[in-house]
């Protein structure tokens, strides 16, 4: 008889071969499709989402594109992960952790389709990771102890970061921007300090870092537009009527006089409050909720700049920034921390009036503002600086750089091909992969700028047979250049991070042998 | 459907909507239940032993599951065959009763079903033929404890855990670290067992995880992790000498369960109810204050008022932590949990050595480790990994692992791996079967080449010859009388498994045994299958 049927209808199965081949198919599609952004030369993608207004995204940054992709395939879907998950670590790096475990996915196709067993080829990918790691570690150049090496390293990295996105023609101006930035941070990564705000008009050029930090709010009608020395009270408190919070109270009166005798007790008891707050010998009050027009004219009888609906973050930012603490109760005037800064003014920038509180207590704070031609140059803007912002802070905790333009891969392909001859055995296939694998990343940059790679990769590979190699691809002149002159490098925990998680999820798509499909949930058409 | 007919050639009817029912009777029922098992098994059985692939499992909802571990695949399966359901039924209680060896009790159970198919194309009732089962698993058992050693550990000396640990782990994508995973495993159950009761509550290890880093990062916290952060973001990040208030009630006034109504009619009322809200914050905190907590943990949410007040007061709080966790809080910090702020006194505070936040990556992941507690019965296990499904899947592992532990715990009789075990049982079975007059005699054999099944699918999936091997093994247990050779999985060099250190508990050992025999035994008692045909 026939055999029974095991799974619900609609479910499906595959098996062994064909699982394999669908997770590899699927696979190095997703490669694939992002291989062209890798690199100073990659180009951008646009994505056009489905929801309304049908919006447009161009990017070149990995995890962006594949967040935003509706994918079926589960293997595609385990690199979507990685390049999310290197985006939520490091930051940067999310492409080519794809194209590298795409490529290592590639190889291993070839490998099976000659009968090497899975198990064996991941046993070698183990065995290459490990020995290209030792290898950048042996290479690793590291100028802790040199506060100005190190920061032109910074500046090359931030440089390397930004040469593949839109901002590569202000790269120079950028990367002193987010050196500076990072700098003021001293070491956190509480990237949460550095403010960046986007406003459309002017170019690129336009854009500057700014000390302080900047509210995008409006200061309240017939209140100081500039305060110095301001003493800021952060609350978050209700400054419309402050609602009675006892649970099953109601107003119930019989008379039109009552009314207006409850309406006078609200109206002392703002007032009331207001006094308990401009008794904290402030001049200026920040509110996360609205603050009604009574309120309003009572601060702006008191000369007191009243800024309200400022968001969850930038309350807490707002702060961070200035040292004080968030209030919402103000009957001990003397134990609440007042945030301080030396000057409170309008700003205007392009249309926009901003407020700009500088010379805050807390230093480390700072915002960017990007200016651009359009709202997606601005946005493609901030996921770049936001790239090269994380690298950096990243950097400055583990200060270990490396080379950049294809350098550390040409590294720690040499070591895992050295790798492979010692090993004995069909592992030695696989690590002979890796080192493809590796090498393919120099390729796919050198194809993507349009230059020869064989004849280049070629020409690398017999650079870095030399002792003290610091060869690498220089895409713009289009020929093999010494990195550490052109000041090209990147950071270690980034590469590092690509190398473990691109072996990780190559090896976890290889070790399946059977994909099992649920039938998908059923869903009320509402259509 | 086989119908009756009377007199008038009226068919009875027997079922309700018989005819839309479909309906397997006799050898037909019992074929096609013995077929539905075996695709079961099948799909399990690559999964077996160090060498085992993994199955991509995609739920009705498109999330992606990797695993290798039986119980998972079979749940996530989403089958619809009876038997099928039976089998992953099979699995789970494995799961719930031993945690490890879900895969091996379904390829044992698809290869007793595959034996019996032959019996009953001999004509062997099946009756007879689960009996004989019975007997085979009798005789099976009791050559286990026999071969079983006793397995000497103490709380210094973890070392014959942890092996025992790393041969569960060996099977899994984890094998990469895992050394490291098999001590933290060991580890944090020592620290959870009672040597004396021998019983180990399972419950207070608490495994969290988080994406990112790398899965060598993965530690042992002797405290309790919160994957909170302190209501109000300026609170301290670090306490030291923490008292810790436990709080089920919500910083907010009263709600009364009674309906009730304040009716606010004069000013004056309008004021006395401003005051009394007032009052009730600057109790409540002023309460925490008094019993001399330094940190509030609590279950429900902060008024925005009653938040600045704890600030106020520099009582660094915890909102809207979660029922387990508080109570695995309560537990660890040897507090109570408390109801109402009325009963708070000093004695119900839970004390820890240190309380921190720590945050994580790029992004504004932040989380709370409870260290050096009072009570340190509970430990949590953090896990950090490449991406989710490797996080989700070494959890999986880490909880095989723990299972392992404490059975070793529960009881420290070994037995050996790599098929040893099965080898030698299948020896004794097929000595055995002689003794048995009767049509018994063949079912026994057959639950002797059942047991062979699951050597023979580990050789396979290492890449050696199954036959080959199985044989060579065999012959080597009865030349030597030695119990501990197996299959060389690895490619070591020697098969014998006391060497390479692959042990596997007795209790679920037998436990495979006994389960598989049982669902085996029900299946083969089935004769017909009465299902609502397709609609």
């Amino acid at each position: 008889m026939a055999v029974e049927r095991l799974l619900k209808d609609e479910a499906t199965e595959e098996k062994g071969e064909r699982a394999r081949m669908a997770s590899f198919i699927g696979a190095v599609a997703i490669a694939d499709l992002v291989k062209t952004t890798l690199g100073p030369k990659g180009m951008d993608k646009i994505l056009q989402s489905t929801g309304r207004g049908r919006s447009v995204t161009v990017t070149n940054d990995g995890a962006t594109i594949l967040k935003s992709l509706h994918i079926d395939n589960p293997a595609a879907k385990v690199l979507v992960d990685i390049s999310k998950v290197q985006d939520d670590e490091v930051g940067d790096g999310t492409t080519s952790v794809v194209v590298l475990a795409g490529e290592l996915l590639r190889e291993a196709e070839k490998l099976t389709n000659a009968n090497v067993h899975p198990m064996t080829i991941i046993a070698g990918y183990r065995m290459a990771a490990e020995c290209a790691r030792n290898a950048l570690l042996q290479k690793v150049l590291d100028n802790k102890e040199d506060p100005e090496k190190f920061k032109s390293d910074l500046m090359n990295i931030a440089r390397t970061t930004l040469s593949s996105k839109i901002l590569s023609q202000d790269k120079e101006h950028f990367a002193k921007l987010a050196v500076e930035a990072v700098f003021r941070l001293k070491g956190s990564t509480n990237l949460e300090a550095i403010q960046i705000i986007k406003k459309a008009g002017g170019s690129l050029v336009d854009s500057f870092l700014d000390e302080g930090f900047i509210l995008d709010k409006k200061i309240g009608i017939g209140q100081p537009k500039r305060i110095e020395n301001a003493k800021i009270l952060v609350a978050n408190t209700a400054m419309d009527t402050d609602k009675v919070k006892i649970y099953g109270a109601r107003v119930r009166v019989d008379s039109m006089a009552k009314v207006a005798e409850i309406e006078t007790a609200e109206k002392e008891k703002m007032r009331e409050k207001v006094q308990k707050i401009i008794a904290h010998g402030i001049n200026c009050f920040i509110n996360r909720q609205l603050i009604y027009n009574f309120p309003e004219e009572l601060f702006a009888d008191a000369g007191i700049l009243s800024i309200e609906h400022a968001d969850f973050e930038g309350i807490e930012r707002l702060a961070l920034v200035t040292g004080g603490e968030i209030a919402s109760t103000f009957d001990n005037p003397e134990s609440v921390k007042l945030g301080h800064c030396k000057l409170i003014e309008e700003i205007m920038i392009g249309e926009d009036r901003l407020i700009k509180f500088s010379e805050v207590e807390m230093g480390q704070a700072c915002t960017v503002v990007l200016r651009g031609a359009s709202q997606h140059v601005l946005d493609e803007a901030e996921r770049s600086l936001h790239d090269a912002l994380c690298v950096l802070s990243q950097t400055v905790n583990d200060t270990r750089v490396l080379l950049g333009g294809g350098w550390p891969e040409m590294v720690m392909a040499k070591e895992v091909d050295d790798l492979a001859r010692k090993t004995p055995g069909k592992r030695s296939l696989a690590v002979e992969a890796f080192s493809r694998s590796l090498q393919a990343i120099p390729t796919i940059i050198a194809d993507n700028a349009g230059l020869d790679s064989a004849e280049l990769i070629s020409q690398l590979r017999a650079e870095h047979h030399k002792q003290k190699s610091n060869a690498g691809i220089d895409v713009i002149s289009g020929s093999v250049g010494d990195m550490e002159k052109l000041g090209i490098s990147e950071s270690f925990k980034v590469k590092q991070a690509v190398l473990r998680s691109a072996t990780e999820a190559a090896e976890m798509i290889l070790r399946v042998d059977q994909i099992i499909t649920c039938a998908p949930r059923r869903r009320e058409d509402r259509m | 459907m086989a119908l009756a007919f009377d007199e008038y050639g009226r068919p009875f009817i027997i079922i309700r909507e018989q005819d839309k029912k479909s309906r397997l009777r006799g050898l037909d029922a019992q074929k096609a239940n013995i077929t539905a098992g075996k695709a079961v098994a099948r799909i399990l059985r690559t999964s077996l032993g160090p060498k085992g692939m993994d199955k991509m499992l995609q739920s009705p909802d498109g999330d992606v599951t990797i695993t290798n571990d039986g119980a998972t695949i079979l749940e996530q399966m989403d089958v619809d065959n009876q038997i099928a359901k039976l089998m992953v039924e099979l699995s789970r209680s494995q799961d719930y009763e031993i945690g490890d060896g879900t895969t091996g009790v379904v390829v044992l159970a698809g290869a007793l079903l595959e034996q019996a198919e032959k019996l009953l194309e001999r004509g062997i009732h099946p009756v007879r033929i689960a009996e004989g089962y019975e007997m085979a698993s009798r005789i099976a058992v009791e050559h286990l404890e026999h071969i079983a050693q006793k397995f000497e550990y103490s709380a210094s000396n973890i070392e014959p855990l942890v092996q025992t640990c790393m041969t569960t782990l060996s099977s899994k994508i984890v094998s990469r670290c895992k050394r490291t995973i098999a001590e933290i495993a060991v580890k944090a159950v020592l620290a959870v067992a009672d040597l004396e009761r021998k019983d180990v509550n399972l419950d207070l290890i608490k495994v969290e995880g988080k994406v990112g880093g790398k899965l060598e990062d993965t530690e042992l916290i002797y405290g309790i992790l919160v994957d909170k952060d302190m209501s109000h973001p300026q609170m301290p990040k670090r306490i030291e000498d923490a008292k810790i208030a436990i709080l089920t009630c919500p910083f907010e006034p009263p709600k009364p369960k009674t309906k009730h109504k304040v009716d606010i009619d004069t000013v004056e009322k309008f004021q006395t109810l401003r005051h009394q809200e007032q009052k009730y914050f600057n109790d409540m905190v002023q309460k925490c204050k008094d019993v001399g907590a330094t940190l509030v943990i609590c279950q429900w949410g902060f008024d925005d008022e009653a938040n600045h007040l704890l600030m106020h007061h520099n009582l660094p709080a915890v909102r809207w932590v979660g029922g387990v966790e508080l109570e695995l809080i309560a537990i660890a910090t040897g507090g109570r949990i408390v109801p109402r702020f009325q009963e708070l006194t000093p004695e119900k505070l839970g004390k820890a050595g240190i309380v921190r936040e720590k945050s994580f990556g790029t992004t504004k992941d932040r989380m709370l480790y409870i260290e050096q507690c009072a009570n340190s019965r509970a430990v949590t296990i953090f896990i950090r990994g490449g991406n989710k499904m490797m996080i989700e899947e070494t959890k999986r592992s880490l909880h095989d692992a723990l299972c392992v532990a404490r059975n070793l715990i529960r009881n420290n009789f070994i037995v050996y791996g790599g098929g040893s075990a099965e080898i030698s049982c299948s020896i004794a079975v097929e000595s055995g079967a002689d003794g048995y007059p009767g049509v018994e005699q063949y079912a026994i054999r057959s639950f002797a080449e059942a047991l062979d099944s699951i050597p023979m699918a580990l050789a396979e999936n290492s890449g050696l010859q199954p036959i080959e091997t199985l044989s060579a093994v065999k012959s080597q247990h009865i030349k030597e009388k030695t119990p501990f050779c197996g299959i060389d999985c690895n490619d070591v060099g020697t098969n014998n498994m006391q060497e390479q250190f692959v042990f596997e508990t007795l209790i679920g050992k037998r436990q495979q045994i006994l389960l598989a025999t049982q669902v085996v035994k029900m299946i083969l008692k089935i004769d017909d299958v009465i299902s609502p045909s397709d609609y």
